[in-house]
């Protein structure tokens, strides 16, 4: 029964590789999600068989406590996904990720209550050392996921400012918090004193919080992932103190999985990991002076009809959309346009950023949702060399991934940054609020460039007028 | 034990690998719901809780295995639904047009 259960486990963990495997194109992705499905209510039916048929003691109110815990969470959690907004996946995911790292703290306390059910005592009565290393790491980890997802939580969701908070002696502060983990880790290998594992765990939060506070709300897309890394090791970390294999595997994969979206953030930033890490970036912009000097230079100014009649008489039309076009709700609007210009015969795709939205990925959900056509949709890498061969390139609620500067302006805050060459269309239209700069706070040149026409207002109302105009 | 610990250490190690190749595949466009399932699956950490749940009479271990376990499954079916809602939005471009 013990290898029959863990070669269940085993499927189970198959079956999450299938998933992600899934993800490779849409249309194995649905299935995917499905194997996914299939592997966890293996992993849960195989569990709840085993501790049954396992141990005499157990009874049918332990049966029920089960079923009422999982009707619980179904019940939040359907309704949760079915309500929430596309718009808000970056909180729902940091939500979900301080779930996992506060199960996992739980599960690791639980453990060390009764080492006995988990099978965890040696031939003396004590708790393995290496159970002791493993539960110790399994708290640690779990709990800077908790506190640092609800901070990116708190900061996704508007509930505290997106501004990074920094204090003096913060970094040697962090340091020392990490240190004395360490140390309690250690300490609670020899003693396995209750009193360690609570002040491990207390400390564990801390760091969470103190890590997240000091950074800013424009690289939450790098912390999203990171955490979603560190769920994933708190996971397997859980895997070794029970000696399950479907945990381990889960817990790797999702570790190297958030692991690699953070990096594909970061250099879709170009930054470093440990320079978003150390946070502070978007309170300032020491460089924005060099550029402020070009502040009352005239721009071209345009209506939306100005920009419908430009863009029926183009051959090829790429939309860049960023996170302000979200904000504003304006993507159906945007699709509207884009299906009256195809109307009229006008090639429309769309280019995306890598750090476009507030998580990686994000952009396409929002169009998605929207129901643009997801073969419409490519890539920085795959799509920016054809700016060049384009009529019109039509920027909205997006700054600082088109800005020249990155390419040619050392000095500047982005400057190595990957960005749209948008400035190599005939023709740039411009939609944005005002002349204010982006996130990073820098000037972006192509507003007074000659092939550039702006079109000032509220991303969702333009893109309605020129819809009109068409 | 020690052998058990190196054997379990080999499988973590392998998987590392296995996830580095599946999510370097995973097509830029579904990154978000990428990160909604592997949460979701995550919360595989349920079997622990459930283990607390099960094999303890009343006491903390079962208090916090309950919480833990309604915690989990909140991730596992918000998870997968809501990934599930997302990969039904993607469509190919044909018919509605």
């Amino acid at each position: 029964m013990v290898n029959f259960s863990a070669l269940v486990y085993l499927l189970s963990a198959v079956l999450f590789i299938l998933a992600l495997r899934g993800l490779s194109s849409p249309e194995t992705s649905r299935s995917g999600n499905r194997w996914g499905m299939v592997g966890m209510a293996l992993a849960i039916v195989t569990t709840v068989v085993y501790a049954w048929w396992s141990n005499a003691t157990v009874g049918l109110m332990d049966l029920l406590w089960v079923l009422a815990a999982l009707m619980m969470g179904a019940v939040i959690g359907l309704t949760t996904a079915k309500k929430i907004a596309m718009t808000a996946m970056p909180q729902l995911v940091a939500a979900f990720h301080s779930l996992v790292g506060l199960a996992a703290v739980l599960v690791a306390a639980a453990a060390y209550t009764q080492p006995a059910a988990f099978g965890l005592l040696d031939a003396k009565g004590e708790i393995f050392i290496a159970s002791r290393i493993e539960m110790g790491l399994g708290i640690a980890i779990g709990a800077v996921t908790f506190s640092g997802s609800i901070i990116a939580f708190a900061k996704l969701q508007g509930l505290m400012s997106g501004a990074p908070v920094v204090f003096p002696g913060q970094h040697k502060l962090n340091a020392l918090v990490g240190l004395l983990i360490i140390g309690l880790i250690a300490a609670f290998c020899v003693n396995a004193s209750p009193g360690t594992l609570l002040l491990l765990t207390l400390l564990a939060f801390a760091i969470g919080f103190l890590l997240i506070i000091p950074i800013g709300g424009a690289d939450m897309p790098v912390i999203v992932s990171m955490l979603n890394s560190y769920s994933g090791w708190a996971a397997a970390g859980i895997g070794f103190t029970l000696h399950n294999n479907a945990l381990i595997v889960t817990g790797a994969l999702v570790g190297s999985s958030g692991a690699i979206l953070s990096y594909i953030m970061c250099k879709g930033m170009n930054r470093s990991f440990i320079n978003v890490l150390l946070g502070g970036f978007g309170g300032d912009s020491a460089a924005g002076a060099a550029s402020g000097a070009a502040d009352d230079r005239p721009v071209k100014q345009g209506s939306a009809e100005d920009a419908a009649f430009i863009m029926k008489n183009a051959g090829s039309v790429i939309i860049v959309p960023g996170y302000g076009m979200a904000v504003a709700q304006a993507q159906h609007a945007v699709k509207e346009m884009a299906d009256a210009l195809k109307a009229e015969g006008v090639k429309v795709s769309y280019a995306i950023h890598p750090v476009a939205g507030r998580m990686p990925g994000h952009m396409n959900v929002l169009l998605a949702e929207a129901n643009v056509p997801y073969d419409e949709v490519f890539e920085l890498e795959d799509i920016n060399s054809e700016f060049q061969s384009t009529d019109v390139a039509f920027v909205i609620g997006a700054n600082d991934v088109t800005n020249p500067a990155a390419k040619t302006d050392p000095k500047s805050p982005i400057f190595g940054m990957p960005v749209l060459e948008v400035e190599k269309a005939r023709t740039v239209l411009f939609v944005k609020r005002g002349m204010a700069a982006g996130y990073a706070g820098v000037q972006n040149e192509l507003f007074y460039r000659d092939n550039t026409m702006m079109l000032f207002g509220d991303a969702k109302k333009v893109a309605e007028q020129i819809v009109r105009a068409l | 034990m020690g052998g058990d610990f190196v054997a379990q250490l080999s499988i973590f190690v392998l998987a590392v690998f296995v996830g580095y190749y599946v999510v370097w595949s995973v097509t830029p466009a579904l990154h978000t719901p990428l990160m909604a399932v592997t949460n979701a699956i995550s919360s595989v950490i349920v079997v622990g809780a459930i283990i607390a749940v099960m094999g303890s009479s009343m006491g903390w271990t079962k208090i916090l295995g309950f919480i833990a376990l309604v915690l989990a499954s909140v991730n596992i079916f918000g998870g997968f639904a809501v990934t599930q809602r997302m990969l039904a939005m993607y469509k190919k471009k044909n018919k509605g047009e």
